[in-house]
């Protein structure tokens, strides 16, 4: 997000998911997205089926593979080498779209002088592509306009994440594949509400609608609102919130519908600062990992037994309907926290139905401005939707960048903070199943899809599994420098040399437990995609 | 817009639509039980055949693209009586226990049979006892109800691209199965239900199947995407999933998880219920006064710095924008934060 | 019609140059009947008799009743083809006839060319080819389909070049509607109309598929057309190509062809190399480039739009018309396909000219075609006639007629798609229309002979299952009619049919024939509708006597012995697979238990004294 932000101005998915079908080329790296978006990934195939070219580049041999006409394999963490091997042959081969770059946007001639170091040899080096799927890809993508560029957590999830995001910015810059149908930078979001939660202002460093904490008039518009000075410093993001609880500074936790001790990177480092809080309340639809930790737990609802709005991935607000009363004594999320706060005196939270806290979204929130529970009745709005008469923005940068003009931003690879050595030969790399959902507090609830993928499985290619000696469904340990997990081992040439593959669906082998906390300077993302472990047979 | 004539009715079309749309738009019944408004035409049940002046035999609507001009007779005696001659094959080949069929009233079979005025059957049967897949734990396949309109095998080539499932055999031994005539289970199904949606009679049907008393549009708790979704209630419970159309996130597809993942975790015995309290190192149920009580007397003992919030990528908009303006006004801190980043 | 009769081969490849050869035809009919052995001979007794020849194999020239064939030439001979020799045979032959000049007329069939042997017809004036008018059949049989330059020798590829050189697309396509050329793989859609829609239809990329899924029960002509002249059949292709401005083309042939796939592989081969295919051919801009699908043997994939769907490595089955391939085929681009004759016919259409190839045949239905004739007639075989013969002509002229002494019921023409017409129409020329008059179809060449031993609803049941097998499945009332009429024909064979039954299959194959998606569902029902037209008397002897005049239909059929002309012998006792026959002492009749007989008719065959009798 905050690699689009410097480039483009706004952090979001530019384009809708209808709208990749319209692509005539599409790039999608660090995506599985038939296994973490399958109605997206439905999308994709059909393109392909109509004549749409697809470039895949993922160190694994995902099912889009089976469909891609370029298929580039490289190594983990190697994205950002990868990308601007490609940028630099489109640039040599004449490819680039001159006007859109001299009208759109800025910094060319910096960014351009920058690629003079780049060559392909050292580019295959590093990546472990051939030089000539590189340029055939290059030209691919160049050629075929418009196109679009999907990515996901495999960009994002880097300790230069910011980086890799921004390759892919200045990618899409370059050949004009911006504010139009069938183009643009499509980072596709994971949770079902994150682009929501991000939106609303569940962030540090801005309330709703990124508007910025730090900005005195920022401060003036909320204080004139809320009647009340807002904390003007940046605050904690959440993997620098468990540092600073094992520090002794924060001493007290309000967490709601997360369960970092397996999502969260080196998870024994967050369950430890978690039992050292003096205070920890915790509120979930279920008894979790974290929650098991909580000096309070408060039960919330789920989705279906409350009213309120999802952001989808394509800022697409839609609603979330109320469909049977809350189980037992649970209560909505949005009623409680509203609870605490009326019981701690504060004004402001005296809402009977969450219709009125959107009121209070649009009021205060410029993209949000246009939308209400009555709009929403006929469809969901994809914001930006400032006013009333709006309807939504399907395509974002279509005129202009968020930020006036596009940002070319000159970058240097940099590799993954943990490589293989003798001790921990092998790159761990995480991801998603599409019969389980994240830490499986829903998903792994539910019988059937338990049948499909019920336990943790090792990918590891046939060469790999053959040195270490290890048949399909052996029991391994995988350990890494902050841990082990056991698991079953899947022997799969999805899974390239050296490289092997776990989720983080299950708490019997809790992966996050090896995964580097290393954040990301700028997005404060940690390198979930890279890590060195070694297996040994259980 | 082209101008046509059906039954004597002048219509609009657009240019490139088929007669068979056309003539839906302008309210006119066809009879048809393999096209479907997602799939590409495919002219293999033969029910919507009709007399095109001009054209030499009887095109089938759903194949045949509007012209200028065109004249169109969909109820002609020819038609229809080729028309009952495809039920009659068709019931002929199908199990006659309607009553007690999981798609009674809601079979299309039943409603072209009845649209023709079919009320006996006029053929030997020719159906014999074939074998069902009960391999997927959310939906059956009964080879025995199926007709071999091909929804789903053309669902899982043009709306999925999954390619799960093709004819095999020839002849009248053809029949829906998969690479190697495996279960379903066995094959590369994904087993997102899309194939089940569109099946016109009893072949493809979910292991549940109540039909619920009212339906409530939301969205899917699991990915980005962002699929509405219909759930179907009955007795305060989910019983069924469907996609919603009116969403361009998804137009009406739902993925495996989104169509049968809900119901089991929302109404999962271990769900949380009452409020729970720490006391002598064990969570012990309270109430609410006592849970809320606990909560902010102990959050009104931290000074601003003291104090974090995790927000939700699971929880509403609303709840994230009350979360955080509780943060930074009741709590006075910025630390807050959701996982975005995972 | 005596114009040039025959196309005899020229000169240098019927006479051996300064010493003997000999020319083994190997198509599959001749390797069925042991042309491989006679081959392996052959080379053995040269070797042992030290004899320098040439050996050459070739392809069928369509006197299959006579395979193997072999043709011996002897510098100063006339070429002499000998018919059904076995190893013994052929290595007296060549000891009598190349050492000891006997030309053994014995076991000639006929000379061919100059010069004549006494006691040894002319081949071509021999009943079964003197009535035959071989155009494109012309090389079958005399040029080694394996050698370019045997094609080339005989003027192959020169109608390529002409179109390269002298003629734009549009003139190759005027060229071949002047010749009146019909599509010979079934319809009979003028091939020049079919070529100029694809040669108008817009696009860059255009292809061109030949058609060699020959999947008719009984029917070889394609194959023995790409056995025996491959090179003929992909100039044709090129011919086409060129006109409609296709720069890619298929061959789908069937895999169970594999002797044709390996010949036209290798014949695509050689003409890569002698520049008749690929980039810029013969020196021109026009590219080309030829490819070979095998299919998997689905019948249906005969009709055109199932096999464009096969070639692009889906489900063979049919898409319903408009739109037609011409407008969007193959990958959705333009596309024309052509049966194997049709094309193989093109190069001497272009070659001699359109108005001479129009000379032949009928006003309607232009030049000749090609028939493999089977069934009960003497002269089985492989025949090119002009169209407008009579069936006639082709059955008693050609064919030698009914054998051992039976009557000709009737002639299937058009394959499992065709109709059975009956012996007093045997007058009806053979042409698209007056076949299609006559409730049957042209088809792609199969013509089946029926004496009075066929019983026609067995021969209706016989078809009807064959389409039930290889209906694609996908359309209702051809999967589920033609179970429907097996059924109703099944239960009329074995006496279980109802009143009604005639009526309810008339009905089913009328509305299966109207709304059938494509062609094979829309004719299957035409040898039920023609043997019932013809017919209608033997479908109710079955249905009210329970009676089979043509003793067929097992069910029907009661088992008897003859007390007078039994004499107890036991042959038939020990026969009888089932112990229906029971012997009770010398000079007494046998005694046949109906319960246990189970009409296989092994008593039948085994007695020598008729005592059996079958009603």
């Amino acid at each position: 997000m905050a690699g689009l932000a410097t480039t483009f101005g706004s952090g979001a998915m530019t384009n809708s998911n209808n709208d990749i079908t319209d692509a005539a080329c599409i790039l999608a790296i660090g995506s599985n997205t038939t296994e973490t978006h399958p109605v997206i990934g439905f999308n994709v195939k059909k393109a392909v089926r109509h004549g749409t070219k697809l470039i895949v580049a993922n160190p694994r041999r995902i099912g889009l593979v089976r469909f891609a006409d370029i298929w580039l394999r490289q190594k983990p963490g190697s994205d950002v080498a990868l990308l601007m091997a490609i940028t630099k042959v489109i640039l040599d081969d004449g490819l680039h779209d001159s006007a859109f770059i001299q009208q759109r946007c800025e910094n060319f001639d910096t960014f351009k002088q920058s690629l003079d170091n780049i060559d392909l040899a050292s580019a295959e080096n590093i990546t472990g592509v051939p030089r000539n799927q590189i340029i055939e890809a290059a030209r691919m993508y160049a050629r075929n306009s418009p196109a679009s560029i999907l990515y996901a957590m495999g960009i994002t999830q880097h300790s230069h994440g910011t980086d890799n995001v921004m390759a892919i910015a200045n990618l899409a810059m370059l050949t004009g594949n911006i504010g139009k149908p069938g183009s643009g930078v499509n980072p596709l979001r994971g949770q079902n509400n994150v682009q929501g939660a991000c939106d609303m202002g569940s962030l540090p460093d801005v309330c709703s609608g990124y508007q910025k904490v730090t900005d005195p008039a920022i401060k003036e518009k909320f204080k004139a609102a809320w009647g009340i000075d807002l904390p003007s410093d940046t605050g904690l993001a959440i993997t620098e919130m468990f540092d600073a609880i094992l520090q002794g500074k924060i001493k007290a936790l309000y967490l709601i519908g997360e369960n970092p001790v397996l999502s969260d990177p080196d998870a024994s480092h967050v369950r430890e600062a978690l039992s050292n809080l003096e205070f920890f309340v915790a509120q979930d639809i279920f008894m979790n990992e974290t929650a098991e930790l909580a000096h309070v737990v408060l039960p919330g609802t789920s989705f279906a037994e409350k009213d309120g709005t999802f952001t989808n991935t394509e800022r697409r607000v839609q609603r979330v309907r109320k469909a049977i009363e809350p189980t037992g004594n649970s209560r909505a999320d949005w009623l409680i926290t509203c609870q605490i706060a009326q019981r701690m005196k504060a004004k402001g939270f005296d809402f009977e139905h969450p219709s009125q806290i959107m009121d209070e979204i649009a009021e205060l929130t410029p993209s949000y401005g246009g939308i209400s529970y009555k709009r929403l009745e006929r469809g969901g709005l994809q914001w930006p939707c400032p006013t009333t008469e709006h309807p939504g923005t399907q395509i974002l940068h279509t005129q202009q960048f968020a930020r006036g003009k596009g940002r070319f931003m000159p970058l240097e690879y940099k590799p993954p903070a943990e490589l293989p050595d003798d001790d921990y030969p092998l790159i761990l790399t995480t991801g998603r199943s599409l019969f389980q959902y994240h830490t499986g507090t829903m998903s792994r609830k539910v019988a059937g899809l338990n049948l499909f993928k019920g336990e943790e499985e090792v990918e590891i290619n046939p060469q790999d599994a053959e040195r270490l000696a290890l048949k399909d469904g052996d029991r391994v340990r995988v350990v890494s420098r902050r841990g082990h997990v056991t698991a079953g081992v899947k022997i799969t040439d999805a899974s390239s040399p050296g490289v092997v593959f776990m989720t983080f669906h299950f708490a019997e082998s809790p992966t996050n437990i090896l995964t580097n906390p290393v954040l990301d300077p700028v997005s404060r993302i940690p390198e979930l995609k890279v890590c060195s472990v070694r297996i040994e047979k259980v | 817009m082209l101008k046509l004539i059906i039954n004597g009715r002048q219509v609009t079309a657009k240019n490139g639509m088929t007669v068979l749309q056309a003539a839906q738009e302008a309210g006119i019944y066809i009879p048809t039980l393999c096209a479907d408004p997602d799939l590409e035409p495919h002219g293999g049940c033969r029910l919507c055949i009709v007399e095109v002046e001009g054209m030499r035999d009887m095109p089938t609507a759903c194949t045949t693209t509007v012209s200028d001009g065109m004249v169109v007779n969909t109820e002609t005696e020819a038609v229809n009586k080729a028309r009952r001659t495809v039920i009659d094959l068709l019931i002929s080949d199908h199990p006659m226990d309607c009553l007690t069929c999981v798609k009674n009233q809601r079979c299309e079979l039943q409603e072209v049979a009845a649209y023709l005025g079919i009320t006996e059957r006029h053929l030997p049967m020719t159906i014999t006892e074939r074998p069902v897949d009960d391999s997927n734990p959310f939906f059956t396949l009964d080879h025995n109800y199926c007709i071999l309109c091909q929804r789903c095998t053309r669902t899982c080539d043009e709306v999925t691209v999954v390619n799960a499932v093709e004819i095999i055999n020839r002849g009248y031994d053809s029949k829906v199965s998969t690479f190697g005539d495996k279960p379903l289970m066995e094959s590369i199904c994904k087993s997102c239900g899309e194939c089940v949606v569109r099946c016109p009679v009893a072949a493809l049907v979910p292991k549940n199947n109540i039909i619920p008393t009212s339906e409530v549009e939301t969205t899917c708790p699991y990915c980005g995407v962002g699929c509405m979704m219909h759930l179907g209630i009955r007795d305060d419970k989910i019983i069924s999933v469907k996609g919603s159309r009116n969403s361009q996130a998804n137009n009406g597809r739902l993925c495996v998880k989104g169509r049968y993942g809900i119901a089991d975790f929302v109404h999962h015995p271990q769900r949380l219920t009452e409020p729970l309290i720490r006391k002598n190192n064990v969570l012990q149920e309270a109430n609410w006064d006592e849970a809320l009580d606990i909560v902010t007397e102990k959050l009104s003992g931290y000074s601003c710095d003291q104090i974090a919030v995790i927000a939700s990528a699971k929880c509403t908009n609303e709840e994230n924008y009350i979360v955080q303006k509780f943060a930074r006004t009741v709590l006075g801190t910025n630390n807050i934060d959701h996982c975005a980043r995972l | 019609m005596k114009t040039e009769n025959n196309f005899n081969p020229p000169e240098q490849v019927l006479n051996a140059t300064d010493r003997p050869r000999i020319v083994v035809g190997t198509a599959t009919c001749g390797r069925a009947s042991g042309a491989m052995k006679v081959l392996k001979t052959i080379g053995d007794e040269l070797k042992r008799h030290d004899i320098d020849a040439d050996v050459t194999e070739v392809g069928c020239i369509g006197l299959c009743f006579a395979e193997p064939l072999v043709d011996i030439i002897k510098p100063g001979k006339p070429r002499i083809t000998y018919g059904e020799l076995t190893p013994q045979k052929i290595s007296s032959l060549i000891e009598d006839y190349l050492i000891n000049d006997n030309p053994r007329p014995d076991l000639a069939l006929g000379t061919i060319g100059e010069g004549s042997i006494e006691g040894i017809p002319r081949l071509f004036e021999i009943p079964v080819l003197r009535s035959q008018v071989r155009i494109t059949l012309r090389h079958c049989g005399h040029i080694d389909p394996e050698k370019i330059n045997d094609y080339i020798s005989v003027g192959g590829y020169k109608g390529l070049e002409k179109v390269l050189t002298e003629m734009t697309p549009q003139q190759v396509i005027d060229e071949v509607r002047t010749s009146g050329l019909r599509g010979r793989g079934g319809a009979g859609f003028p091939t020049a109309t079919k070529w100029q829609f694809c040669y108008n239809a817009p696009g860059n990329q255009k292809y061109i598929i030949c058609n060699a899924d020959e999947g008719d029960p009984g029917a070889f002509m394609d194959r023995s057309m790409i056995e025996g002249d491959p090179h003929a059949v992909i100039e044709g292709i090129a011919i086409a190509a060129y006109a409609i401005g296709a720069s890619e083309g298929y061959i789908y042939i069937r895999a169970e062809y594999p002797l044709a796939v390996k010949r036209v592989l290798f014949a695509i081969k050689e003409a890569e190399a002698k520049g008749f295919l690929d980039e810029n051919i013969l020196g021109s801009d026009f590219s080309f480039h030829l490819h070979v699908k095998e299919g998997a043997g689905a019948f249906v994939c005969g009709e055109e739009t199932a096999l464009m769907a096969s070639i692009e490595g889906k489900r063979g089955m049919p898409r319903p018309r408009p739109p037609f391939p011409a407008q969007s085929g193959l990958w959705g681009k333009p596309t024309n396909i052509n049966n194997v004759k049709t094309l193989a016919t093109v190069p001497i259409i272009i070659d001699r000219g359109g108005k001479w190839y129009s000379q032949f045949g009928t006003e309607k239905s232009r030049g000749t075609s090609i028939f493999a004739l089977t069934g009960k007639i003497t002269y089985m075989g492989l025949v090119e006639v002009p169209l407008g013969i009579t069936l006639h002509d082709i059955i008693h002229d050609i064919g030698g007629g009914v054998p051992n002494g039976k009557k000709l019921k009737a002639v299937q023409t058009g394959g499992p798609s065709g109709g059975c017409l009956p012996a007093n129409m045997a007058n009806l020329p053979v042409d698209y229309e007056e076949l299609a008059r006559a409730g049957s179809i042209m088809g792609s060449g199969g013509m089946v002979v029926m004496d009075e031993d066929t019983c026609m609803v067995d021969v209706a049941r016989f078809f009807i299952s064959f389409t039930r097998s290889e209906s694609c499945g996908k359309c209702v009332p051809c999967r589920l009619g033609t179970k429907q009429m097996l059924d109703i024909l099944e239960n009329i064979c074995s006496g279980k049919g109802k009143p009604g039954d005639l009526e309810l299959l008339e009905d089913l194959a009328q509305s299966i024939k109207v709304s059938s998606l494509c062609g094979l569902g829309q004719t299957a029902p035409n040898p039920v509708l023609t043997t019932l037209r013809y017919f209608r008397e033997e479908y109710e002897e079955h249905l009210k006597y329970h009676h089979c005049r043509a003793v067929v239909c097992k069910e029907l059929v009661t088992y008897s012995i003859i007390g007078e002309k039994c004499p107890g012998c036991g042959l038939c006792v020990r026969e009888c697979p089932v112990g229906a026959i029971t012997f009770i002492g010398k000079k007494k009749p046998v005694i046949l238990d109906e319960t246990k007989c189970t009409r296989c008719g092994a008593c039948y065959s085994i007695c020598r004294l008729g005592a059996v009798e079958i009603k």
